[in-house]
């Protein structure tokens, strides 16, 4: 039976609930910080930045992340911006549309308080990173630049070149190596969470892997937080590094942390179509290509003619077809669906007719190849290098791919889950984005949770935890690590006849098909009959070579990918329980006539928390109701 | 301590007085180089100066070499100084490749270079071919120790016949050879040296960066043009 | 296409490597220089053998976790890109590739083609940064920085950080990170204050970690896939000395 998740909004109006609560949270004394170990999971934009921040603040800070460096995280490529409400245009830009924007962009499906929150916060982020030395783009006058972005109707978002994410992460790095240089921060690197340690139902500790030298230890403290990004990997082609795994929150949830709305990913249109089954990755292609591109696909199943020879009068321009006023601009989601229902049908182009044109030949015709180049030049040229294709001479080929998910742990309003002193920052949670994400927002996000929110709301936590740290020799530390050692011992003990790898793409695919773009009952039944053998196999025939006690790159991805395996369960349980169509989800049994998403609000406006009850039983879901006081529902339409 | 965040023990280590600091880091030493370095270019190219003069006639030549004579002490500071740079420079690219050769204990199986000119890589082959012929040229026209009969030669003014020794010198073919290959090292090392003193001055940029190569290389070879000018001459019978 | 690979191995760090020739066969033109690592592996595991460890996350050519030196160079052919984003279709059929490590004392062999390049964030944690405490900072447009000098900051901001440069530096110099970095910094108004003291501690720690010098050839210039001009170390060599007087003057 579904209980309700308390949320701990504070009460009073939205625009006061912030700053109400950081009035009325509880402080720690500076000598008292000193005392508290803090162990942060990852260091991309929210674990570094929170990472740092408490170290500044005086608290001893352990942080880990699996890559060679704390700069690779993969914050890092996020290409857009990042947004913030500081209307230095001028152009009618507020907090509050900042936050309108934002919830209606996620379908509904996400917590008011967080998001005004989270819109408030946003110009702090702005100041913050300026004084850092973040070069952000400049007008003449030495003033901060900004653009319009993802179709929003006010220019907010703040960028570097096309490298926000990296000049972001940069900034919050470089505070962090500031931290490890005064000895207020520990990095690890290089080491892999393998697992999450209660003592008295409180979070207090971690198992890691090192990476290098396999050793498997224990780290105590006195609260945990994961800011291990999200699991887009499930698919596994997507525009997620090769290393980003859901192992950290994954291994939270079986400790008995609520994982809320796995089913919510996004799923980018403008992607290099997959070439081959050697594929290890997807590419984003800015979606601004989309501005002077069309969309189109032959209106004959299997016409494998080259795209110039194919007469306009067999071409389908389906997004301006379907979507007149939008056309070609549609939003992510309908662009990605649509560019789905055509290749289902046969008429995708390319290798394994997975891919749909988009052309620029009509714009070069009008606005010459030159503009074309001053505009797009750096984009063709990666299109160029990565499928050896003149996009000037011939339409580029472009596929949706998984890009972000919305889905994580679940939080209250402290960022913090539902076990005491576990909490989760950035993609890792689930707070902020609801059913789909807008463009711009994923950086303003962790940054937000990182630099301003963590600080205030771990003393609530901590306040009442003095002299309560576990120690690693304690029973339940010793229980863990032994259990991550024989899960260990045991990926090596398979020795089956097929590598990791394959299983890992097998599983992407089942979940591309049944719990992708375009999702049906049937599907996800389908897909929950399937992963669970598909797991069985793994354990039995999959092979790990090598030893557990050096640097293992096998071994590192069959954990990960065994997560996975159950993982995906778990998504596509949520998707057969979100009986509507929203944002990022899109259930083909609730579209409307027209085939467009249908939301359910009646039954469906809440969060699904789901709570781990042990291996091969059912999860329990728990809900969270939303509660809009201060906008309307309303349907998304862009005929 | 995980092992993936080791680091081998530090390479080098920092005084505590600033000069010797300065000297120490690898960018002070490189100023240093690469002051010494301007220096010696400096005197390379007023040596040249000096020695065309043996195009205007015995009289001119002798003459300007009486007067460097007559400097008396002057003469000596102007060429201990320069002795002392030519030591540092020396030194400290010494110091400076032993570093590098360090700091990449085990060569690629295959080269690769890109950029990098065949000149700038062999600085420090040319300079040491460029010392060896320093000290012979020394012996040979300044002390005269190799052709003591050097000694004797005197104009009709009585001042040392500078001229005609440099004449007897270079007419031995071989000599003239060590001489001219010598000049072609010095200027290979002088071309890479002068776009090397700006970088390292920090004067270069990446606009001017094409226009202080092809610099250097002008700079040089108009360097070992003139030089060569004098031995070849020689031989060649229009100097006599 | 079919490949004759040369390819270091070296069980850690402590052990004597050598070169291993594998076959890589039937490899898609369309295929990254990694994707047919990953297909060399996967032939391996199924043999049963131990695949080659190599470091790579994001593949698209901004992480700087790539590393491997292909036939002598970092990153391999090409300008300006890392060797996530290097094709199979730039070599030709038959070739004979030679695959190994950064090579560089700084940078200790981990593992094969797996080099540990803490030493990079320790030259970073020596003062690579503008220390402001979150919370403190003032309002962003409260510092006009001209669009100039906003420009160049962005193109030494950059960097990757994957360490190519020392890698292709002929003396293993990290200059062109280094220089990268505080140039970075140095150019911006916020930089300033903490300008003097970065430059001494970072080139110091640099020196510390046991890179070489820099002979000025621009090997790291060629090689970098973020297209750092070597420009920026003629400002740090001016910056360095600079910095180094007025530290001098200004310690008691």
């Amino acid at each position: 039976m579904a209980t309700i998740c308390d949320s701990k909004i504070p009460a009073g109006p939205l625009e006061k609930k912030w700053s109400k609560h950081q009035a009325e949270s509880k402080l720690v004394s500076p000598a008292n910080k000193r005392k508290f170990e803090i162990l942060v999971v990852g260091s991309g934009l929210a674990g570094a930045s929170a990472a740092a921040t408490l170290g500044e603040l005086g608290y001893h800070v352990k942080c880990f992340c699996y890559q060679d460096s704390p700069r690779r995280a993969h914050s890092i490529a996020a290409q857009g911006g990042i947004n913030a409400a500081k209307n230095y245009q001028n152009d009618g830009d507020s907090v509050f549309r900042l936050f309108y924007d934002t919830i209606k962009g996620g379908d509904f499906r996400s917590r008011e308080a967080n998001v005004y929150r989270l819109a408030e916060i946003s110009n702090l982020i702005i100041d913050q990173c300026a004084a850092q030395g973040v070069p952000f783009a400049r007008e003449y006058s030495g003033l901060l630049a900004n653009r319009s972005f993802g179709g929003a109707q006010v220019s907010r978002t703040f960028y570097a070149r096309g490298q926000t994410g990296q000049q972001l992460l940069l900034g919050a790095y470089q505070a962090l190596e500031r931290q490890i240089s005064l000895n207020a921060v520990k990095m690890f690197p290089r080491t892999e969470m393998l697992d999450l340690v209660l003592v008295d139902n409180h979070a207090k500790g971690i198992v890691v892997r090192d990476l290098v030298t396999g050793e498997i230890s224990s780290h105590a403290g006195d609260a945990v937080i994961l800011a291990t990004g999200g699991y887009g990997n499930v698919f596994y082609l997507s525009t997620n590094a090769r290393g980003c795994n859901v192992t950290a929150t994954y291994r939270a949830f079986k400790r008995g942390a609520l994982f809320a709305n796995p089913c919510f990913t996004q799923i980018h249109p403008t992607c290099i179509p997959v070439s081959g089954s050697y594929q290890s990755k997807l590419t984003l292609m800015s979606e601004s290509l989309r501005n002077d591109g069309r969309v189109w696909v032959p209106k004959r199943k299997g016409d494998n003619r080259p795209p110039r020879e194919i007469p306009d009068s067999e071409r389908d321009y389906y997004l301006e077809r379907k979507y007149p006023s939008f056309g070609n601009l549609a939003p992510r989601d309908i662009a990605s669906r649509s560019a789905k229902e055509v290749c289902d049908e046969g008429r995708g182009v390319g290798p394994g007719g997975l891919g749909v044109y988009l052309d620029f030949a009509e714009s070069i015709g009008r606005l010459g190849e030159k503009t074309i180049r001053e505009r797009y030049g750096n984009l063709f040229e990666m299109y160029h290098n990565i499928t050896g294709e003149d996009a000037y001479q011939r339409p580029m080929r472009i596929y949706p791919a998984v890009h972000y998910t919305m889905g994580g742990l679940w939080v209250d309003y402290n960022l913090m889950s539902n076990i005491p002193g576990l909490h989760v920052l950035g993609e890792a949670n689930f707070s902020d984005h609801g059913a789909n994400r807008l463009g711009a927002s994923a950086l303003m996000q962790g940054l937000a949770d990182g630099y301003f929110v963590i600080p205030y709301t771990l003393g609530n936590y901590l306040a009442n935890q003095s002299g309560k740290k576990a120690s690693v020799e304690r029973p339940e530390f010793k229980a863990v690590e032994e259990q991550a050692r024989q899960r260990v011992t045991k990926l090596l003990s398979i020795r089956g006849k097929r590598t990791v790898t394959s299983f890992h793409r097998e599983l992407g695919l089942l979940v591309w098909e049944n719990c992708g773009m375009a999702r049906s009952a049937e599907g996800l039944q389908a897909a929950l009959g399937e992963i669970p053998q598909l797991r069985e196999e793994f354990w039995h025939n999959a092979n790990v070579l090598g030893e557990g006690n050096d640097l293992n790159q096998s071994l590192e991805h069959a954990g990960r990918v065994a997560d996975f395996l159950e993982f995906a369960e778990l998504m596509c349980l949520d998707a057969l329980d979100r009986n509507e169509s929203c944002g990022g989800h899109f259930r083909v049994e609730h579209a409307t006539e027209d085939g467009e998403a249908l939301r359910n609000d009646d039954d469906y406006c809440h969060v699904s928390a789901w709570e781990y009850n042990g291996s091969g039983k059912q999860p329990t879901r728990h809900i969270e109701p939303l509660i809009f006081d201060n906008v309307k529902l309303a349907q998304r339409s862009y005929k | 301590m995980p092992v993936a965040t080791l680091t081998p023990a530090p390479a080098r280590k920092f005084s505590r007085n600033p000069l010797i600091a300065f000297y120490q880091s690898s960018i002070g030493k490189k100023w240093i180089v690469g002051a010494t370095g301007a220096i010696l270019f400096a005197y390379v190219i007023g040596h040249l100066i000096g020695n065309l003069q043996v195009f205007l006639g015995p009289d001119r030549i002798n003459g300007y070499a009486q007067f460097l004579h007559d400097l008396g002490p002057t003469l000596w500071v102007i060429r201990l100084s320069l002795l002392l740079a030519f030591i540092i420079h020396i030194v400290a690219t010494i110091q400076l490749a032993q570093q590098n050769k360090a700091a990449r204990p085990q060569a690629y199986a295959v080269q690769g270079y890109q950029r990098s000119t065949l000149t700038s890589r062999t600085m420090v082959v040319s300079g040491l071919i460029v010392l060896c012929f320093v000290i012979y040229h020394l012996l040979h026209f300044t002390f005269e120790a190799t052709n003591p009969v050097f000694r004797t030669l005197e104009d009709s003014h009585g001042r040392h016949d500078v001229y005609r020794m440099l004449i007897l010198g270079f007419r031995k073919p071989l000599i003239s050879f060590f001489y001219v290959l010598s000049m072609f090292l010095l200027a290979c090392h002088l071309s890479h040296g002068f776009a090397s003193v700006v970088q390292t001055f920090g004067i270069n940029n990446s606009k001017i960066s094409g226009i202080v190569a092809r610099s250097g290389e002008s700079l040089a070879s108009l360097i070992f043009i003139g030089y060569i000018s004098i031995p070849i001459f020689i031989l060649l019978r229009i100097v006599h | 296409m079919n490949f004759n690979l040369k390819i270091w191995r070296q069980a850690e760090g402590s052990a004597a490597g050598k070169f291993v020739d594998y076959q890589a066969k039937e490899i898609p033109a369309e295929a990254s220089f990694l994707e047919m690592l990953d297909i060399v592996n996967e032939g391996l595991i199924a043999r049963n053998e131990e695949p080659v460890a190599f470091d790579s996350d994001c593949r698209e050519g901004i992480c700087g976790t790539c590393s491997l030196v292909i036939n002598g160079v970092p990153h391999g052919p090409g300008k300006a890109k890392t060797t996530c984003q290097l094709y199979m279709r730039r070599f030709r059929d038959g070739d004979t590739i030679w695959v190994e490590p950064f090579r560089v004392l700084a940078f200790p062999i981990i593992k094969d083609l797996i080099v540990n390049r803490s030493a990079l964030d320790q030259i970073v944690e020596a003062g690579g940064y503008i220390s402001v405490r979150a919370g403190s900072a003032p309002e962003a447009n409260g510092i006009a920085v001209s669009k100039r000098d906003a420009d160049l900051s962005m193109e030494a901001a950059a960097c990757i950080g994957c360490g190519a440069c020392a890698a292709a530096c002929p003396n293993s110099s990290a200059m062109l990170f280094t220089a990268a970095k505080i140039s970075h910094l140095g150019l911006l108004p916020q930089g300033q204050v903490e300008r003097s003291r970065r430059a001494v501690s970072m080139v110091r720690k640099m020196d510390e970690l046991g890179f070489g010098n820099c002979s000025n050839q621009y090997e790291c210039e060629a090689v970098c896939p973020a297209e750092i001009s070597a420009g920026f170390i003629a400002r740090l060599n001016r910056d360095y000395a600079g910095s180094a007087v007025k530290e001098a003057v200004l310690a008691e």
